[in-house]
């Protein structure tokens, strides 16, 4: 008789597993890793709803990490090479990654646009994910750390409604705060919802059309590159699973 | 929709179980799906019912263990209610979230002839 429910048929056969169940992600996941691992490259996974401004985070960060640092990115969207194209325009190298349909990028995605030669040498990578506050979050890519961008516009209650993003974010970026004299949004009320989801938070007031506030953003992301082990001197060797 | 590639993700994860052990039919998968994992347990439960269309779960039940989320001290463990600053009351130590991420799934039992 059957162990399990005491039916009469001998041949159900419980299997326990315990796998979990994105696995297959999590492996290319961390083979991404070690690939930005080994070439000294910060990767930061930029989220956040379509609008937010993450775009114009990133030429800002661009034009301003020039010089300094050999920034790529790559972007998501589910249609056009516009973002890229304005990433390009910003004097940096950018693959897009258009999606179709897909709500998220996923590490095996993002894996196929690290191969690209103009992304070989950059040692801060920034992938735009797809404008979307819920599924990015469940994807891992292999990033250092993730970033969400949060515009004034969307109200301050968006880290309350949307906890699971905001769970995975290791910097918050409250963009458009030039806005901030036409709206009745309040930094402290966010500030107060961000601790309610986030153990550390960390947050970053900006404004990519005056500048206000990215000089914090760039000093973060280069002390988090300064902390990354050197990288190896010749490619490290890497197995490419099936 | 992300739920859809998770339940893609799953169909392989069992097919790939199945075919190993030569079973002809799943007759019940049982996942665990968090409260904080980004998975919505009824839209997951939709998308399972899409794909299993001609496979071998075709009438397998699929039951959901939802698990609330918890979170607890990284320092002294203690638990941290939800809801307020996720800090320690006690040592003032940022909370880690001790269950509540899971997509993992559990058990299945399958017909083998």
């Amino acid at each position: 008789m059957c162990e399990t429910c005491g039916c009469a048929d001998p041949h159900t056969v419980p299997v326990e597993l315990y796998d979990r169940i994105l696995s297959v992600n999590e492996t290319q996941a961390a083979h991404n890793r070690e690939h930005f691992r080994g070439q000294g490259i910060l990767a930061i996974n930029l989220m956040g709803s379509p609008g937010s401004g993450k775009t114009a985070i990133l030429e800002a960060t661009a034009r301003a990490l020039a010089g300094r640092w050999p920034v790529a990115a790559i972007a998501g969207d589910l249609e056009t090479e516009r973002d890229a194209e304005r990433l390009r325009a910003a004097g940096i190298p950018a693959r897009a990654i258009t999606t179709g349909n897909a709500c998220h990028l996923d590490a095996a995605m993002v894996h196929h646009a690290l191969h690209h030669d103009s992304l070989r040498h950059a040692r801060v990578l920034f992938v735009e994910n797809v404008g979307n506050l819920v599924c990015p979050a469940v994807y891992d890519l292999g990033q250092a750390f993730n970033a969400v961008a949060l515009a004034v516009t969307e109200g301050e209650d968006k880290p309350l409604k949307y906890p699971v993003m905001f769970r995975k974010a290791d910097v918050v970026l409250v963009t458009k705060v030039d806005l901030l004299p036409y709206l009745d949004f309040r930094l402290d009320v966010l500030t107060e919802a961000l601790q309610q989801v986030m153990p550390r938070p960390v947050v970053f007031p900006v404004s990519a059309r005056s500048g206000e506030g990215l000089d914090r953003w760039y000093r973060w992301i280069e002390e988090r590159q300064r902390d990354l082990p050197a990288p190896a001197t010749a490619p490290v060797p890497h197995r490419h699973g099936a | 929709m992300h739920e859809y590639s998770i339940a893609l993700a799953l169909m392989e994860r069992i097919n790939a179980e199945a075919s190993a052990r030569g079973a002809i039919a799943v007759h019940r998968v049982r996942v665990r799906i968090g409260g904080l994992s980004g998975i919505e347990p009824e839209l997951l439960r939709s998308a399972f019912e899409i794909v299993r269309e001609r496979t071998i779960c075709w009438t397998a039940d699929l039951e959901i263990d939802e698990i609330p989320a918890a979170w607890a001290c990284s320092a002294c463990s203690q638990p941290i209610a939800p809801g307020g600053v996720l800090r320690c009351p006690a040592c003032g130590e940022p909370a880690h979230l001790s269950a509540g991420d899971e997509i993992v799934l559990d058990r299945l039992e399958m017909e083998v002839p």
